[in-house]
């Protein structure tokens, strides 16, 4: 199945969405307009003629400079029909896309890692945090005006240290709550 | 360690006694049942398994016995790359083993942040703990920690207690 | 009896601690000794391998993407070299194809065994682990002869292998497929019909086929749910669609149907080996023709000008692959692993992109383990076969 059949196949069902045959070597891809992204994935799922029924991965490529700068990128898989599709979503850079968590169970950390690494936001996602990074990080390492390498002093964790009269004032609060 | 020739007891040189320091037995002790803490980040941890395990088998050494608890072990290999993230993890159970302590650092991102140098990791576990021996390799062989081992026996005991 | 006043109590597993197969944080919600809820904190192990490859050389990435999933190593080349071929348009030769089929199933032979050693191990068979590793040795041993590296050999490049197949190679090779399988007998022997094996195992850990297939689990845990997607079979690479083997599946899901699943995936790796060895000639060709990316052969660079400069700028400036996208994906140890390659037609890859199985199986456990006792959360790390690394990247 090519990146036209797929689209005919959608025509009918996603009303009015302006799709977009991609260039590829390997398998069907598809340009999907950001803001007809949910309802294109719910077809492709539950239409028995497509049944793309398991979303392999989320992520995102940063074309920087180019304009929209994001592509989003989804490997979509049907096991019972062989078929694999890509569907690409345009964004910019204080653009937004719909999650798809609602369809693939799978998307929730996928698109939370694509946040953590590209800044990404996915309007309607539960659980936006970051992923891999500690959760106090700065800026978003995979984007291309990112650093490779970064100046930054190691956090470590500080051994809590209390002075001898503290530790016998603490042994003595603990004493008075014993005998009462 | 034991130096019968270089120690007159001024007793019967038959009888079956050796004389030495308080200071070098401990040391002896502590040098002959290292207890590593059974702490793996990445590949390195799967090498350091294999030291443990049937071919190269550390028991040989006296250091098998790999703790799940820091507060029962006396030595840390660093086993692998460390992410800025897991280092407060890794001073956390660094702090938590009781002295006296050592660290091997094993492999090339442990110890210099090997071909990742890049924001994520570490550039030397040495920027986070005291490390008393460096293994190089990516991953080293488990011929070559137990050289390290070795060597962390040898500077054990020439250590003062 | 009066009613006793419970309350839920918090407990965090990680990121250091001793069965979560590397730094895998969790939070547990406990009511007693029941799991109501699972928190899984990933991140620990965060590599930048990614933003690293960036800035390499398209075969200079070989040797990071083997350090991602570092128990399948060469799945991860394997997925690469292929990704990349495919944007540059080359077709292997037949015996290169066999020996990559032969290594990836080596490789699996040796990830399944790591698996089988820590996952026993962490229920209570602890000298599982020094049997699988004793034979795991074995393999490694290969390693050895091919690339002189036990762990990374990095044998399998873009556009083909490193260099002719060592001396004693199918010896080597041959004498382990001898004697492994008695060895898969005894592992069996030990575990399948130990009683307390199979109650650590059997029940525990419950996922459904569409459970599996709704969270990306495509791999051994989805084939032990019942389905039989492997992309061996289903999207054949490298000539698979030539050997004979067949898809081990089962339906309960649970931990025991995965260790069963992953059992027979190592008789039929066997299978595969014996037919691949079989086919491989001790000698002949080990990359493909195409000067661009493979550098003449040395008597000619001695003696051709045009040899010696193309060897100069592959080894200098490196080979450009045409601007565009592919994936990939291969059957790795545990589950599909693809590669998504991005390239903007110059001698560095724009993106590079791992599909990663571990990270799949990570976030599925809160919705596996709950309900269950603590105990069997080891269990069901341990029979998803997680790798931080792979996880993480």
């Amino acid at each position: 199945m090519d990146a036209p059949a797929v689209i005919d196949a959608l025509g009918p069902l996603v009303s009015g969405a302006a799709y977009e045959a991609g260039a590829s070597v390997d398998f069907a891809t598809i340009y999907v307009p950001a803001d007809r992204l949910v309802e294109t994935c719910t077809a492709l799922r539950d239409t028995p003629s497509l049944r793309f029924n398991v979303l392999l991965e989320v992520t995102a490529a940063d074309y920087l400079p180019r304009d929209p700068r994001f592509e989003v990128v989804y490997h979509l898989l049907s096991v019972s029909r062989r078929q694999r599709l890509r569907l690409k979503v345009r964004v910019a850079e204080t653009g937004f896309v719909p999650t798809v968590q609602g369809v693939w169970l799978s998307a929730g950390w996928l698109e939370r890692e694509v946040w953590d690494m590209f800044g990404i936001v996915f309007d309607g996602h539960p659980d936006l945090r970051r992923l891999l990074m500690p959760e106090d990080w700065e800026g978003h390492p995979q984007r291309k005006d990112y650093p490779v390498q970064i100046e930054k002093a190691t956090q470590t964790y500080e051994p809590l240290e209390i002075s001898e009269a503290e530790f016998k004032a603490n042994m003595e609060r603990d004493r008075v709550k014993r005998t009462q | 360690m034991i130096h019968p020739d270089e120690h007159d007891h001024g007793l019967d040189p038959d009888l079956p006694i050796l004389t030495t320091t308080v200071e070098r037995i401990v040391q002896w002790a502590r040098k002959s049942a290292i207890w590593p803490a059974q702490f793996g980040l990445a590949c390195c941890a799967i090498e350091m398994m294999a030291m443990a395990a049937s071919r190269y088998d550390i028991a040989r050494f006296g250091a098998e016995v790999f703790r799940g608890s820091p507060r029962q072990s006396d030595l840390m290999i660093v086993a692998g790359r460390l992410s800025r993230k897991m280092a407060p993890a890794m001073r956390r159970v660094y702090d938590q083993m009781p002295e006296p302590k050592w660290v091997i650092s094993m492999g090339a991102c442990a110890s210099v942040g090997g071909v990742f140098d890049n924001y994520a990791i570490v550039q030397g576990v040495d920027q986070v703990v005291p490390v008393d021996v460096y293994v190089p390799g990516c991953p080293p062989r488990p011929e070559s920690l137990i050289y390290g081992i070795v060597q962390l026996q040898q500077k054990i005991l020439r250590s003062r207690a | 009896m009066a009613e006793l006043r419970t309350e839920t109590m918090t407990v965090n597993m990680g990121p250091q601690h001793p069965s979560t197969h590397g730094v895998l944080r969790l939070v547990l919600e406990l009511d007693g000794e029941l799991i109501q809820s699972a928190t899984p904190t990933i991140g620990y192990l965060h590599t930048g391998i990614e933003k690293t490859a960036e800035q390499k050389k398209w075969q200079q990435v070989i040797p990071l993407v083997e350090r991602m999933d570092y128990l399948g190593a060469q799945s991860n080349s394997l997925a690469y070299a292929l990704c990349v071929e495919k944007l540059l348009g080359l077709e292997m030769p037949q015996r290169v194809k066999d020996i990559r089929v032969l290594i990836a199933e080596l490789q699996r032979l040796s990830s399944h065994l790591i698996w089988l050693g820590t996952h026993s191990m962490e229920i209570g068979a602890v000298s599982m682990l020094f049997y699988a590793i004793r034979e795991r040795e074995l393999l490694l041993n290969i390693n050895e002869l091919l690339a002189g590296f036990r762990f990374f050999p990095s044998y399998i490049r873009i556009g083909g292998l490193r260099e002719a197949l060592p001396r004693g190679f199918h010896d080597t090779v041959n004498a382990f497929l001898d004697r492994f399988p008695t060895k898969l007998d005894e592992y069996e022997g030990l575990l399948t019909k130990n009683d307390i094996f199979l109650r650590r195992t059997e029940g525990v850990g419950v996922v459904s086929e569409e459970q599996a297939l709704a969270w990306g689990l495509v791999g051994p845990i989805a084939r032990a749910a019942g389905s039989d997607y492997d992309v061996r079979k289903y999207f054949p690479y490298s000539s698979y669609e030539t050997y004979d083997f067949n898809v081990p599946t089962a339906t309960e899901g649970d931990v025991f149907a995965r260790y069963r699943v992953r059992m027979q995936e190592m008789r039929e790796s066997l299978k595969i080996c014996r037919q691949a060895i079989d086919r491989i000639a001790p000698f002949g060709e080990w990359a493909c023709d195409d000067t661009r990316v493979v550098p003449p052969p040395k008597d000619k660079v001695y003696t051709e000008m045009e040899a010696l400069i193309q060897h100069f700028l592959i080894y200098s400036q490196g080979f450009t692959v045409p601007a565009g996208d592919a994936y990939v994906p291969i059957e790795g140890p545990r589950g599909e692993h693809g590669t998504y390659v991005v390239s903007d037609g110059t001698n560095r890859p724009w993106r590079v992109k791992m599909r990663a199985p571990s990270f799949m199986a990570i976030q599925a456990l809160p919705s596996l383990v709950k309900g269950g006792l603590i105990a069997d959360v080891v269990a069901v790390i341990g029979s998803n076969d997680v790798v931080m690394g792979d996880c993480d990247r």
